[in-house]
C-alpha cells in the first residue's frame, strides 16, 4: 500500500452489531501512538461506533453487509472514513439535525451525527440514495506539553 | 450488570458493567424493563460507576427506560456519571428530563 500520509489502515467488517466494539478499539489503538488524551481516545471511539453503528442499523437496515473503515494519519491529524454500500441517505442536511431519527421504533434518539460532529474537528458526509454513504471524520491530535 | 432491590426503600439499583452501545442495549433494556415491571419500585437507579464507553444508543435506552418507570410511577435517578458520558447526556437533554446525582461535589 502506498500512502502519502505518516501511516495509514484499512479494515473491512461484516455489519454484525458485535463488531462495532473491535472497530472502534482498533481506530483507538491506530492513533494511539500520537499520544492523546484519555478524553481524545474516548471522543473518538464514540465517533466511530456512531458511524459504524448507522452503517449496521440504517445503512443494511441489518442485512449482511460491509463496512470498509480506512484511518490515516498526517502528522497529528488523523482521518478515519468509515462507508457502506447500504440505501444512502436522502436528505442529509435533515439527517444532521440533532434528534432526527427515521427509527424512532428502535429507540434511537437522532444524536449520532450531532455527537460525531461536536467530538470530532470536521464531518463530512456523502450519500447517495441506493448507492450508500461515506462519512469522514478529522481530528487534531494536540501536543501533549506535560511531558 | 448487577441489579439489587432494597425492599424496605423500595430501591432499584442498576449497576451497569457492560460498556454501552447498540451491541449491548437490547439485552439491558429487556432485564431492566422486566426488573422494573417485577418490583415496581418508588425509586429506580442507574449506577454508572462501572461504564467505560457509552454512544447514542445509551440515550435512546434511558430516555425508553424513563417512560417505562414513570408509566408506573416510579423516579429514575443517575449516578456516578463519567465526564466523558456526561457530556454525551448534556448534549442531548438528558439532564432536563433525568435526575443525575453526582454526590456531593460538582
Ligand atoms: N449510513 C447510513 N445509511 C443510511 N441512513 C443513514 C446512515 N447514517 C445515518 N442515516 C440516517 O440519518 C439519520 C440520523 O442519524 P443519527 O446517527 O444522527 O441518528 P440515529 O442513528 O437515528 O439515532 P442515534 O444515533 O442517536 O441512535 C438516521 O435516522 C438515518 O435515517
Ligand atoms: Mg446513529
Amino acid at each position: 500500500m502506498k500512502t502519502k500520509y505518516d501511516n495509514e489502515m484499512n479494515l473491512e467488517i461484516l455489519s454484525k452489531s458485535c463488531n462495532e466494539a473491535f472497530a472502534r478499539i482498533a481506530v483507538a489503538a491506530f492513533v494511539s501512538g500520537l499520544d492523546p488524551t484519555i478524553e481524545e481516545i474516548s471522543d473518538i471511539k464514540t465517533a466511530v461506533s456512531e458511524a459504524v453503528t448507522n452503517s449496521i442499523i440504517h445503512g443494511y437496515e441489518n442485512s449482511e453487509g460491509i463496512i470498509k473503515i480506512n484511518c490515516k494519519i498526517d502528522k497529528r491529524k488523523i482521518i478515519i472514513e468509515i462507508s457502506d454500500t447500504g440505501k444512502g441517505i436522502e436528505n442529509i442536511e435533515i439527517a444532521k439535525e440533532p434528534l432526527y431519527t427515521t427509527k424512532p421504533e428502535l429507540e434511537r434518539s437522532g444524536m449520532g451525527f450531532t455527537i460525531m460532529e461536536s467530538f470530532m474537528d470536521e464531518l463530512k458526509i456523502e450519500s447517495i440514495l441506493g448507492l450508500g454513504t461515506k462519512v469522514t471524520m478529522m481530528k487534531t491530535i494536540k501536543e501533549n506539553t506535560l511531558d | 450488570m448487577n441489579i439489587n432491590y432494597d425492599q424496605a426503600n423500595k430501591l432499584l439499583t442498576f449497576e451497569i458493567t457492560e460498556e454501552i452501545d447498540h451491541c449491548g442495549v437490547e439485552k439491558i433494556k429487556r432485564r431492566v424493563d422486566n426488573e422494573i415491571e417485577r418490583y415496581i419500585p418508588q425509586n429506580v437507579i442507574f449506577d454508572f460507576d462501572q461504564v467505560s464507553f457509552m454512544d447514542s444508543a445509551g440515550i435512546g435506552m434511558l430516555i425508553g427506560r424513563y417512560k417505562v418507570a414513570k408509566m408506573l410511577g416510579s423516579n429514575m435517578e443517575l449516578i456516578n456519571v463519567k465526564p466523558n458520558i456526561r457530556k454525551i447526556f448534556e448534549m442531548s437533554g438528558i439532564p432536563k428530563i433525568i435526575k443525575i446525582n453526582q454526590g456531593g461535589v460538582n
